[in-house]
């Protein structure tokens, strides 16, 4: 088992014939992903990485029982192409691209909420169960088919997390980057669940970062809802208070959202925290004993 | 990005929003023509930065004379604002907004964000205006009340109605907070605000409702489709660096300390600013160069990198997912090659092509120290900044 995504999972790609989504379809291919069309408006019918392209979701579809879409839109086609993925009757939406207006997402995640569509994402680098599938823009080769969940709102760290759990042989279940955007698709609460439920997956990773109080609301949740061991690191102790920091999402607004207040609420919900983003495979090893 | 106040009551004005007649100056020359265009025996002056607090600062003033007025803009346009919410250095100050004097009965907050938590946009009001509603919100949140706006739906008068009833507002008035409200939420959204602040809104001696000041933030996503307002974006309220890395679709952020950072990816740039902290360091900035870097963009954030004369030392941590760590090895040469460099480089790269990448530095020639893995890099460029060997 694992999360959200496997071997099996039919996934289609939208904005599928653009540079970069054609540069990461590729990696997903090699990786094992069963990538089985495109959607690009206008080009339907054409052919692009051996794969059939269609010109909206619903007839890729009808024509591939896909349940999931990778999309690479640009941001400011992103609310139609998210929405229209929602309304085709996919179960899974993962959204790469960054830059969405955030009234656009307020809009979208309602919508999809109503739908019973999970959405990840957007400004995340995707889903992947390694050794199975890949739905997103993570280098593959740096991951290893293990136990370890591992749940992040930013890129690189997700990367740092994973090197590490892989260097000392734990491997990971499932990967899932939620994204550095002030409204995501889904929230650490959301995958939390989903790594508890998992048989495969024995303890879990959790990295936030300033901004917002997701952090906070996923440690009272984990405090009455999670059995599994968890580890936690929040980057952006150093950061200042009012400046955006690269990510939408991660910026102290009025005070509030700092790393030290999320620090604190984890370990009062008996989360083990690093200070350290080069301890997190180590902190796996010291809670779990492995 | 930010308005000024005197756009952000165009904007209102736009909307017919009450806001006091006014007029914006660039030099103490235009003045008395913007007093004759007015109003009243007494008028409000008041400088035009991006920051709060300007009151205090001593950047708002009642006057009674056009000589006031004058001596006024003489005093600070072309000079920098200094407020409790700038740096040492504080805004440069070049418009000053006349405004026509309200006689104020009451003083009221009125504000709106985009609530991460409920995911909804709630408009906040309290009969606390005029103060620091952060400490009103901190030491009596009960005397704020909030209305969250169904995104789909959209605003509803009832919304309006409960708010006006919580502030104790007349029947007249609440039928102008009514259009109030319905045209701020219309506004926000249109205009794609991410947040706004009026503060004070005041009930006047007559009984209306004015919004005497105006605070807006502009969602930086959304520029594409607000050109008119990205036009108005004043680029001299922004950090040199920070809004030359904009430009080359860096994000960069001015700290205080002495190690300069490039990395890829925000979350580890910032952990990468943690780690250095945890070893005794202190960053100079925070700078993420994106997934998608080629030569030219990270030559361009080695400029701007070391174009802060504190930096002492500097750290690289690529952890090449996307990014090909050979392209960066080939920009941080040609960074080097071109703006020269003396002070210690460590450079820690990562995945993607990584040996490549330290081959082509290590066969440079350049004073380059090699690093293997976070903690290291982060404990030899800690020492460098000392002046210290590794």
């Amino acid at each position: 088992m694992s999360i959200l995504i496997n071997k099996d999972t039919k996934v289609i790609c939208q904005g599928f014939t653009g540079s970069q989504a054609t540069l990461h379809c590729e990696q997903c291919l090699d990786y094992g992903t069963s990538l089985v069309a495109g959607v690009t408006p206008g080009k339907g019918g054409q052919i692009h990485l051996d794969l059939p392209v269609f010109n909206d979701v619903k007839e890729a579809v009808s024509a591939t029982r896909a349940t999931a879409t990778l999309i690479f839109v640009p941001a400011r086609f992103c609310k139609e192409a998210i929405l229209e993925a929602a309304e085709a009757g996919l179960d899974l939406i993962v959204c790469i691209t960054e830059g969405i207006p955030i009234l656009d997402m307020l809009e979208v995640k309602m919508r999809c909420d109503n739908l019973g569509v999970r959405l990840i994402g957007p400004n995340c680098p995707g889903v992947i169960t390694p050794g199975e599938s890949k739905m997103g823009i993570m280098p593959g080769n740096i991951h290893l088919p293990g136990k370890v969940g591992v749940i992040s709102r930013s890129g690189t760290l997700t990367y740092e997390a994973v090197k590490q759990t892989s260097d000392l042989g734990f491997g990971q279940s499932s990967c899932v980057g939620i994204g550095g955007d002030p409204i995501p698709g889904s929230s650490f609460i959301d995958i939390l669940t989903l790594f508890e439920e998992d048989s495969e997956t024995e303890a879990i990773v959790m990295v936030g970062e300033i901004g917002g109080t997701a952090e906070e609301m996923a440690a009272e949740f984990i405090q009455s809802n999670v059995s599994k061991p968890v580890v936690s690191y929040i980057a952006g102790v150093t950061a200042p208070p009012d400046k955006r920091m690269g990510h939408a999402g991660a910026i102290i607004a009025g005070g509030k959202g700092t790393a030290e207040e999320k620090f604190k609420a984890l370990e009062a919900a008996g989360v083990h925290t690093v200070r350290s983003p080069a301890d997190i495979g180590k902190g796996i090893g010291e809670i779990t004993g492995w | 990005m930010n308005l000024h106040e005197y756009q952000a009551k165009e904007l209102f004005r736009e909307y017919g929003i009450p806001v006091s007649n006014g007029v914006a100056v660039n030099s103490s020359l235009d003045i008395k023509k913007a007093i004759e265009a007015l109003e009243g025996d007494r008028w409000v002056v008041k400088a035009q930065v991006h920051a709060g607090g300007r009151g205090k600062a001593g950047g708002v003033k009642l006057v009674h004379t056009v000589e006031e007025a004058e001596a006024f803009a003489e005093k600070w346009l072309g000079k920098n604002l200094v407020t409790y919410q700038t740096d040492e250095t504080g805004q440069p100050v070049s418009k000053i907004l006349v405004e026509e004097c309200t006689n104020i009965s009451e003083e009221l907050y009125l504000g709106a964000v985009i609530d991460r938590a409920s995911q909804r946009l709630v408009f906040m009001a309290s009969q606390e205006g005029g103060v620091n509603i952060e400490e009103v919100a901190s030491k009596t949140p009960e005397k704020i009340f909030q209305i969250a706006i169904d995104p789909i739906a959209g605003p509803k008068s009832q919304e309006a109605e409960s708010l006006s009833s919580q502030l104790s507002l007349s029947e007249s008035q609440k039928k102008q907070f009514e259009k109030l409200y319905l045209s701020l939420a219309k506004m926000f959204v249109e205009k794609d605000l991410s947040l706004l602040e009026i503060n004070p809104l005041v009930v006047a001696a007559d009984g209306n409702l004015i919004c005497l000041d105006a605070k807006i933030n502009i969602d930086s996503n959304a520029l594409f489709r607000q050109e008119l307002l990205a036009e108005m974006n004043d680029l001299s309220q922004e950090d040199q660096r920070e809004s030359l890395a904009s430009k080359w679709k860096l994000s960069y952020v001015a700290l205080e300390g002495n190690i300069g950072c490039m990395v890829n990816g925000a979350g580890l740039a910032m952990g990468t600013m943690d780690i250095i902290k945890l070893h005794g360091g202190e960053p100079a900035n925070f700078l993420d160069v994106g997934g998608a870097a080629d030569p030219e963009r990270v030559s361009e954030a080695f400029k701007i990198i070391l174009s802060d004369e504190n930096v002492q030392a500097v750290l690289i941590n690529i952890f090449g997912g996307i990014v090909r760590c050979d392209v960066i090895a080939d920009g941080i040469i040609e960074a080097v090659k071109e703006v020269g460099v003396n002070v210690p480089v460590v450079v820690r790269l990562e995945g993607n092509k990584a040996e490549l990448g330290s081959e082509k530095l290590s066969k440079s020639g350049l004073n380059i120290i090699n690093a293997n893995g976070l903690e290291e890099a982060a404990k030899f460029v800690v020492k460098a900044s000392k002046g210290e060997n590794s």
